[in-house]
Order: C-alpha cells, then structure tokens, then sequence
C-alpha cells in the first residue's frame, strides 16, 4: 500500500484543531503559533501533491487511496486527485495561513481573564477544522463520502461566522450581535436546505445504481464507468431529477443567483478573514463539485440544463455586480462582486468548452487570490476606523499610502486588469462562452465595465479626495499585515504573466471532463492551415 | 537584435518598479532615475532602428517569442514581439517624446512631494504603451491597451487629494472600458473565426472570413479605438482628464497614448479593406470628431481643455485617414507622428505658462506674456503655426495629405469628407489663433490668485524649456522632411499598403483651399480677440457657444441618461434584492419546509438553541452511520 498523502493533507488540519483546541486559557499566543505552523504543514503536504502529481497521465485520478467503509451501504473512503482538485488544494492551503496571520488579533478577548471560554483557541481551531474539511472534499471521490463533508464543513463555519463577528460592528449598533447570529443561521439554513436536496438525490442514485449493478455504490469512478459500459442507464427524467439535486445544493454554495442572498449577510457579519475564508475557500467547493459531480455523473443532464445555468449565470455577472455597485457597506461590496465572479466560473463550467471549463477552474484559483488581497486590506482599513461604511472614509490614501497602493492592487485585479491573474481566466471564460453562445459571451463582456465601476468608486470614495477628520492620524500597514498581503500581490501578478505552471496541471483534467460530456470544441470557421494539410 | 525588444518594454518596467517599491530613499533621485530608464528605452529603440535601417525595404521586420503565455486547449497566446516599420515609428516617437518629456517633468514636478511615483507611473505608461505597440498578437496588445489605462488613471488622479481629479481618473478609466469591451469581443470573434488572433495568420487570411464577419470584428475595433483616442461617442473623457499634471498631458492625452486607436486600425487594415461598410463608420466616426472637438476648442477658455480639443479633432483627422483604407493609412500615421511633435510643444508650453502664472488656466487672465516668457512664446508660436498647417511647417504637410485623400475616396462621400476636413482646418485656425491672441497678446489680464497674489511670468527652467525647443524644431522640420522623396510613404508602404487615390479635384486646388480657409480662421479670431480687448469673464455667448463649452452637452447626456438612469437601477436592484429575491427564496423556503417560523424564532433569539439541536441531530446522524459499520 502506497503512502496516504491524501488522507495526511487532510488529516494534519484535523489533528491540529483539535490540539489548538485543548491549548490551555492563558496561553493563548501559543495556541495560534501552532495553528499557523500546522496549516504551514499543511501548505507543504499541498506543494507534495503538487510535486507527485503528474499532470499527463493515464487515468482520471491519482494519489488514490481507497478502503471500504459501510459495507452494507457500499460507501468506500475513496480518495484521489485530478488537476482540478490538486490546485484547488494547494490553493486552499495557501489561503489559510494568510487567513490566520490576517486575523491574528480578530479572536483575542475583549476583557482579559473574563472567563474559562477559549475564543482564540476556538477561532484557529475552527478554522483549521474548515480547511480539513474542504481539503477532504477536494479529495473524495466517494459521492457518500463527499456529501458528509461538504455538509459537516457548516459547523465550523456556522461557528466562525455567528461567534466571532466584526469588531466594527460592535462597537457602533447594539443590534449587532442580532444581526450576527441573523448571518449565521441563514448561512446555515441555506446550506443545509441545499443539502437536504442534495442528499435526497445520493440516495437516489444509490438506489438506481442498487437496483440495475446488483449492488449499490456511490464510487464516481465505478458509477462512470458502468454508465459508459453501457451496465448503468439512467432514464432521462432520473438522470434529470437527481442533476437537478446535486446542483442545487451547489448553486447555493457557489452561489449563484437567486440562491445567493446568504453571502453579503454572512460576509458582511463575519470578520474579513473568515469572509475570505467563505468566498475564497469554502465555495469553491461548490463550483468545483459542479464540475466532478454534475458534469461526470450526469453528462446528458448537464446539457439538458445548460441553457438555464447559462443564464443563470448571466444574471449573477450582471445583477451581483450592480449590486456591488449599489452598496454602501464595503464588505457587502466585496460580497456582491464575488457573486458576479462566481457567475463567470459557473459561466465557463457550463459553456462546455475547453477554454470555458480552463478559465473556470482558473478563474477559482485566482479569485481566491484576489479576493483574499481586496478583503483582507479591507479588513485592516475597517478595523483603524471602526465601521464598514463607505462614506466613513476619504483620503486614506494621503495617510495610509501603501494600504492605500495594496487595496489598489487588489481592486485592479478585481475588476481582471490585464497583467494581474484574474484577466487570464476572466478572458477564457469569455472566449470559451462566445464560441458557443456568441450572445452570451457578448453580454457577459458587459460585466468588465461594471467591475470597473464598482472598483473604482470604492476606491475613489474611501481613499482619494480631502482627508476625513476621523481618518486622519490613521496608520499604515504594520509589517504583519504587509507580510499578508504582499506575497498575495506576487503571486497575482506571477500568476498574470505566466499562468502555465497552473494550466498545465488543469488542462488534461478539463479535457477529461470534455471527453466525459461528449463534447468538443467548436471549430473557427477559417479552418487551420496546420489542419487543413 | 530580436532580444532587444524585450528589453525596450522591460527597461521602463524595471525603472516603475523600483520607483514605486523603493520606498522613500529614492524621494530626491527618483527624478533623475526614471528618466534615466526612459532614456535607455530610447537608447534600444534607437539601435533597433538603425539595424531595421541597415536591412532591405521588404525585410524590415523583426520577430521574437518571449514564452509561451495562455496556452489552453486550442487557446495559444504568446509574450511575442513584432517590430515593423510601423510599430518602429511608434517605438521611436513614444521613447522620444517619453525622454524628453520626462526630463520637462524634473523641472515641472520639482516641488511636488511624491514626484518619485509620478515618475514612477510614467515609467509604467512607457512600458505599457511599448508593449501595445510591439506585442504580435491582439491579447498581448490588450495588455498594453489596458496597461495604458491604468497609467492613465494613476496619472490623470495623481493630485488625488482634488475630488475633480480623482473623478477625472475614474471616469477615463470606466469610459475606456466600454471601448475595451469592444476590443474584447473584437478578439473573441479572431479567436472563433480564425481560431487564433496573432497578427500573422489573421491578418494574412482575413480575406477567407466573410465579409460580415470581418464588419462585425471592424466595428468592434472602433468602439474600442473610441475609448482609447477619445472619439464620439466616447470621447467625453479627454477634457476632464486635463485635471491631470500638464506633462501627463503632453506625452499621454496628446502625443502617444490618444493614437493608440489610429495604430489599432492601420495595424488592422488587412481586416478594414475588406469590410467597406466598417470603414464607413470609421470615416464617419472621424469626421464626425474632428469638427467636434474644433467646435468644443472654440469654446474653451482652459487652455489645455482647448488644447484637449483640439487633440479629438486632430486624432479625428487620423481616424478618418486610416478610415479610406490603403490611400490614408501613411498619411494617418505620418499626422499622428507630425502631431505629436506639435501638440506635445504646445502642452509642455502652456504647462510652461500656467507654471509662470500661478498655475491659472484660464487663458481670459493671460495676456502680453510674450515679453516675459520669450521661449514659450517661440516654441509654442511654432508650435501653433505648424498645427494650422502653415506653409513648410510640419502641419502643413501632413494634414494637407489626409484632406487630400478624404477627396480621393470619390463620389460624394468625397466631397463631404473633404469638405469636413477643410471645414476643420479653419476651425482649427479659427481656435488655434484664439489661444495665440490670449495668452501671449494683447493686454495683461492677469488676476491675483487664491492668496490675493498677483502672478510674476518668468521663463521656466532649461530642464523644461530644452524639451520644448526639440519639440519646436521637430514641429517645424519634420513634416518636410518626411515629405522629400516620399521617404515616410516608402518607410511605411510595406506594411500598409499604399494606393494613389484619384481626387476629382487636384492637389494644387485641395492646398490652395487649404491656404484660403486657414486665413479666413485666422482673421475671425484675429477679429474677436486681436483687435478689440477681451473680458476677463467670458460673456453668455451663443446658443452653439454656450453648449460647446459644455462639451456639446454629451457629459449632460451621460448624466441623464447613463448615471442618473444607472443609480436608479441599483437603487431598485439593491431594494429587490432585499426584499423580493431574498423573501422569495426564503418564502418559498418556508412553504416548503415551514422554515418561517422557526426563521422568526430564530429572530427572538432563539438562535443559538435552534443551531445546536440542527448540529445534535447531525451528530445523530453520522454517529449513526459510524455505527452501521461496526454492526
């Protein structure tokens, strides 16, 4: 038996919360030492995967592991890899450490020795808790298995959210605390209803699968496989109902409109690093189970349904990123601007083209990244002053220039500069539509020009014109803070440039899925030269 | 060789990179050492072109693939680099003007506490406008499409303490987007027609496209040529993006980056001769500018909004140029290599003014500033005279050639184009002499400033009046000679094609109108503003005057219609959002799942009970399936 790296990645996390956990009261500066050194461990258990993994060959996955679990149920512990899921761990893994450092102070107790309760020690727990379970999730290939994770993942994050909000917000309404737990239960409610849906349908399709393979199996590979075979044929309203399950539960979690309306609450309420670690992580889940899931399992539904999603998907570019335009809290800003991106992934996932399907699982990776530089300088510039509201703000940039720059930066890539990551996946994503739906594409290009809009109010809005008086004497970034955000910027502008070392691990996946679905590429009308030799 | 191109877009890189990260220390070098970078750039640029010089008129091309960019599925781009004898052009003038405009700004800025990343953006803008122009693909020229943009911004918002500049930068910024929408989707549709979109192979077979096609990627290139070189119907952005520094002026709303749409189409020209009806919008588009922005600089009494008026109007006389297809092109990038001479003169001379006075712009509170500052005068006398198209003077030459070429196109699409053309250049001459007559005639209208001080003219140092004077020379010289032997066309013709138009009237009639419009401008506004003294409030003027000075009410318009309509809309969204979507979802939620009560539960503070039972019944759950196993 080879050696469990996949189970190890997970694993470490899960450990590590629970020692962060049972780290004493009084001690808690080591308590977040170890959460950060654990999820470094963790990066480096990503970067190994990195390494073995070998992007060009055979088979749908690798790294696997694989051991039977409820017999009685034919649930395996299935683990393995594709390009997708190894970069999405890797992105997952380098997020959290950033994750931790910006929310380093976010958890520590108001009144000091005020009680036994160990916020601090909860707040990195939950939060190594949170990573070990999407790593898992990335992992599964077991649909059991994957459900179980993808459900459990909402406790700890309905913890992080209702327990540790915003400091802004405390100090300015009373009703915050309310409106926290309001945030919190209604990520919940969402989620689990998704859930719910979703595991109607596993047990649905456990049931076909019982009933026409003799014994029942959530195995992706071998569900695949017998549908290809020929052994397993869903009837088209099955193969439609159990889809339509699935996705569901991963609109929501994507989100995408109108099942979106949790996140601005949630992002909102939550402190920045906790919004990142909802928006840049844990959805991702979603959009990236779209692509396992809905698309593997169930091709021809996938088609079935693709002309709703794409316009699904349209009305989030659009609808989110007016919204964005409309806010007057810049955390809800942020919020709406990642449902508008989240339309792009779900955009190219279901264009069903190479570039589309590349763009999105890229456009995952690097809206991780962005958002993570856009909140989290965000988060430091609510926390000098105390408040989220935009017109709070104005000539922080005189004061403050170099948070001034980073937020600047992270804005950019936003609204997908060219030279900064995003454009690269934001520009496959609308070749990938336009070539099959030229309309599509062509109205989704609409969403640049608002990106552009509701960047660059925000940021004329809190950081150019007369310094305001409450901002005044504001400081800088602190070297801590800095430590977060430039590596981040780096890596956008690395990831702008020269993109390949993550396209080339994506791509063979991405074809794999094409080839799943039955389709092809369209062809350019002027026929290649190359080709037509 | 092919390595050096790379290094003219990375050396002013390098140089934006270590003014804007190097913190602090470079405060007092950081002048000296972004034009330092610049000139390096202008160094390589000089040696690629002594090298394309010493090779054969149809082997003057150099390419060179750096690595290898997007590469996904059928998706190739590449960091590749293509230089021909018209992005050389550009290359020469961008590094040219950039140098000497950067050594202008170590004088102009020298009082300005964060000059270090002033000139760290205009390294970023160098860069940037490089790799537009050298990029051998249209992906790659996006990046520096964009990247231009974004120095624009920086640089139009520099004093961003000034709300009016910092709205100036944001609205440059969307405005250009929607033209990059159009660039956007122009690519788009090479990528599914062709399946690539270098330069090479799309423009090599463009003709194997349909003609539909080929109009459809045409006016996409337009739209974004509109945004970029500030022609209507996206044009209101130029006159407030004067809030920038003058010199930004100068190198980016004047000389360089306002032509990047002129360089967009003639590059495209393979796509826009096959697409008649596309190039009707171009010509239209141009003539349509170029008496917009005569009549808009009629009205101003900024300076440099004038001056910004008259750039739409000349970039309009390129547009339209590049419009008639293979008998324009050269003429369009021979005017546009003329004008940023001149026009560059003339900004870093009315920088040179306001610098003299206090920073007023308003030409009504100039007056008599010849006597104080004689090489202003000189440079921007010049200057102006080459604009209006004074006989030997740069302008001349080349303006003379588009309108020229505008008669060639035939029948009567012809003769209105022609006719606009001479039209604008007395409208050019009429506004040109204004500026003249006020600021450095007639009597001292000068008011004491903010702090009741009275301006002292004086003539700006050499760091700024050196670069005027080379421009000053250039605006007097170049034009002629460009014109002996036709050694621009023959420089140019191999990539863009040439063809003698046949004009139903002849060259010597087209100048001689030429000569005869420009003196009728020159004696109106010698008449209104020479002969008689001139109020220092301007007066109510006429209907036409009145919504000239109000940029022809387009920034009206917009407001109306674009802002007003687009705050109501995410007004409404954002209230939709809130109460409908969100209530219908939970609704329906609730119906389902008689969730709506225990969500009003949840509300009184039942929260926390409400979650644990949730996260109870989980563990039963999983504890539940735990224990399958073992059984």
């Amino acid at each position: 038996m080879s050696f469990p790296l996949l189970t190890l990645t997970a694993a470490v996390p899960a450990v590590g919360a629970v020692a962060t956990a049972a780290v004493p009261a009084g001690r808690r500066t080591a308590a977040k030492w170890l959460a950060l050194a654990v999820s470094l461990a963790t990066l480096v258990l990503a970067a190994v995967q990195l390494v073995r993994f070998d992007p060009d060959a055979k088979g749908p996955f690798q790294l696997t592991e694989s051991h039977a679990w409820i017999k009685d149920f034919g649930v395996r512990y299935e683990l393995g890899v594709d390009g997708i899921a190894v970069v999405l761990i890797a992105l997952a893994a380098l997020l959290i450490p950033f994750i931790m450092l910006a929310g380093w102070h976010d958890a520590d107790p108001q009144e000091s020795g005020s009680s036994r309760w160990r916020p601090t020690q909860g707040f990195f727990a939950l939060i190594l808790m949170v990573e070990a379970m999407v790593v898992i999730s990335f992992e599964a290939t077991d649909v059991f298995l994957f459900y179980i994770f993808f459900e459990a993942m909402l406790i700890p994050m309905y913890f992080l959210i209702g327990g540790f909000g915003d400091r802004a917000g405390e100090r300015t309404e009373g009703g915050a605390a309310a409106q926290r737990s309001y945030a919190a239960v209604k990520f919940l409610l969402y989620n689990l209803v998704g859930g719910l849906i979703m595991l109607a349908a596993v047990i649905g399709l456990y049931a076909v699968t019982a009933d026409q393979l003799g014994t029942g199996t959530f195995s992706l590979q071998e569900i695949v496989q017998a549908r290809a075979a020929g052994k397993l044929d869903l009837a088209t309203t099955t193969e439609r109902a159990l889809f339509l399950g699935f996705f569901f539960a991963f609109a929501v979690k994507a989100p995408l409109w109108p099942l979106h309306t949790w996140l601005p609450n949630a992002m909102g309420e939550a402190t920045a690093p906790v919004a990142v670690l909802i928006t840049a992580v844990v959805d991702k889940v979603g959009t990236f189970a779209m692509l396992r899931f809905c698309l593997q399992l169930f091709p021809e539904a996938s088609k079935w349904a693709t002309p709703v999603i794409v316009v699904l998907s349209l009305i989030s570019i659009l609808y989110g990123a007016l919204l964005a335009v409309g806010q007057r809290d810049i955390k809800r800003l942020v919020a709406y601007a990642s449902i508008s991106h989240f339309g792009f992934i779900v955009l190219g996932i279901f264009a069903m083209t190479s570039q589309g399907q590349s763009g999105a699982t890229l456009y995952m990776v690097n809206h991780g990244i962005s958002t993570a530089a856009l909140m989290l300088v965000a988060g430091f510039l609510i926390s000098r002053r105390g408040s989220r509201l935009i017109a709070d703000y104005g000539g922080v940039q005189k004061v403050a220039p170099v948070l001034a720059g980073t937020f600047l930066v992270g804005g950019l890539a936003t609204l997908s500069l060219p030279g900064l990551a995003p454009f690269v996946s934001e520009f496959l994503v609308l070749v990938g539509t336009f070539s099959r739906y030229p309309v599509a594409g062509a109205v989704a290009t609409l969403g640049i020009v608002l990106a552009a809009l509701y960047v660059l109010v925000l940021y004329q809005r809190t950081m150019t014109g007369p310094v305001k008086e409450e901002v005044r004497g504001m400081p800088d970034l602190r070297a801590r803070e800095l430590a977060v955000v430039a590596p981040l910027i780096a890596l956008l502008l690395f990831l702008g440039i020269y993109p390949k070392p993550v396209t080339q691990i994506l791509d063979p996946a991405v074809r794999h899925t094409m080839s799943q679905v039955h389709k092809a590429d369209p062809k350019p009308d002027v026929n290649d030269v190359e080709a037509a030799k | 060789m092919e390595n050096l191109i790379g290094l003219l877009v990375v050396a002013p890189l390098l140089g934006a990179a270590v003014l804007l990260c190097g913190g602090r220390r470079l405060d007092r070098g950081g002048p000296w050492i972004g034009t330092l970078f610049a000139a390096a750039s202008l160094a390589i640029a000089a040696v690629l072109f002594a090298g394309l010089l010493g090779r054969d008129a149809d082997d003057r091309t150099l390419d060179a693939t750096a690595f290898s960019w997007v590469p996904v599925g059928g998706f190739r781009a590449d960091v590749g680099f293509h230089l021909d004898q018209l992005s050389m052009t550009f290359v020469l003038l961008i590094t040219g003007v950039g140098t000497l405009i950067h050594l202008y700004s170590v004088g102009y800025m020298a009082h300005d506490e964060r000059r270090r990343r002033f000139f760290g953006y205009l390294n970023l803008f160098l860069a940037a406008m490089l790799l537009l122009v050298v990029a051998d693909n249209y992906l790659l020229l996006y990046v520096g499409w964009e990247g231009v943009g974004l120095a624009s911004y920086l640089l139009i918002g520099f004093w961003q303490h000034k709300p009016s500049a910092a709205t100036a930068a944001k609205k440059a910024f969307i405005v250009n987007r929607v033209g990059d929408m159009g660039l956007s989707i122009a690519i788009m549709l090479m990528f599914t027609t062709f399946g690539t979109f270098a330069f090479g192979p799309v423009l090599e077979r463009a003709t194997e496209a349909g003609e539909g096609k080929l109009t459809a990627v045409g006016l996409m290139l337009l739209l974004a040529a509109c945004g970029k070189s500030a022609q209507v119907p996206l044009q209101s952005w130029l006159g407030d993006a004067m809030e920038g520094p003058t010199p930004v002026s100068a190198l980016i709303h004047a000389a360089t980056m306002v032509t990047a749409g002129v360089y967009l189409i003639t590059r495209s020209g393979a796509i826009f001769n096959a697409a008649p009806d596309a190039q009707t919008a171009v010509v239209t588009v141009g003539a349509v500018t170029l008496l917009f922005g005569a009549i808009v600089g009629c009205a101003k009494d900024d300076i440099k909004k004038a001056l910004a008026g008259s750039t739409m109007s000349q970039i309009g006389y390129m547009i339209l140029a590049a419009g008639l297809g293979p008998i324009g092109y050269v003429f369009a990038i021979m005017h546009l290599v003329t004008h940023g001479f001149f026009k560059a003169g003339l900004f870093l001379g009315a920088g040179s003014v306001m610098h003299g006075m206090n920073d007023e712009v308003d030409m009504r509170r100039y007056g008599g500033l010849r006597k104080y500052m004689p090489v202003t005068f000189v440079t921007f006398g010049l200057g102006y005279l080459a604009i209006i198209g004074f006989p030997g003077l740069s302008g001349f030459f080349s303006k003379d050639k588009i309108i020229e070429a505008a008669f060639a196109k035939g029948g009567t699409e012809g003769w209105i184009l022609g006719g606009a053309a001479l039209l604008g250049a007395a409208i050019t001459a009429y506004y040109m002499t204004r500026v003249m007559l006020l600021t450095f005639f007639g009597e001292k209208r000068w008011q004491p400033d903010e702090r009741g001080e009275l301006p002292h003219p004086h003539e700006s140092p050499r760091t700024m009046t050196i670069p005027m004077i080379v421009l000053a020379v250039g605006s007097v010289f170049a034009g002629g000679l460009f014109s002996i032997n036709d050694v621009f066309l023959k420089w140019l013709e191999p990539v863009t094609g040439h063809a003698e138009g046949h004009s139903p009237v002849s060259a010597l009639t087209v100048t001689a109108a030429t000569m005869v419009v420009l003196v009728i401008g020159v004696a109106i506004a010698w008449a209104q503003y020479g002969r008689r003294p001139v109020p220092v409030t301007a007066p109510r003027g006429s209907l036409l005057t009145r919504a000239a000075r109000r940029d022809l009410l387009q920034d009206d318009f917009n407001h109306v219609v674009l802002v007003r309509g687009g705050e109501h809309l995410t007004r409404s969204l954002v209230y939709v959002d809130h109460s409908l979507v969100d209530g219908v979802v939970n609704g329906t939620a609730a119906s389902v799942g008689g969730l709506s009560g225990r969500m009003r539960k949840l509300q009184n503070g039942y929260a926390r009970s409400y979650a644990v039972s949730m996260f109870g019944g989980a563990a039963v759950l999983i504890a539940a399936t735990l224990l399958m196993r073992a059984v």
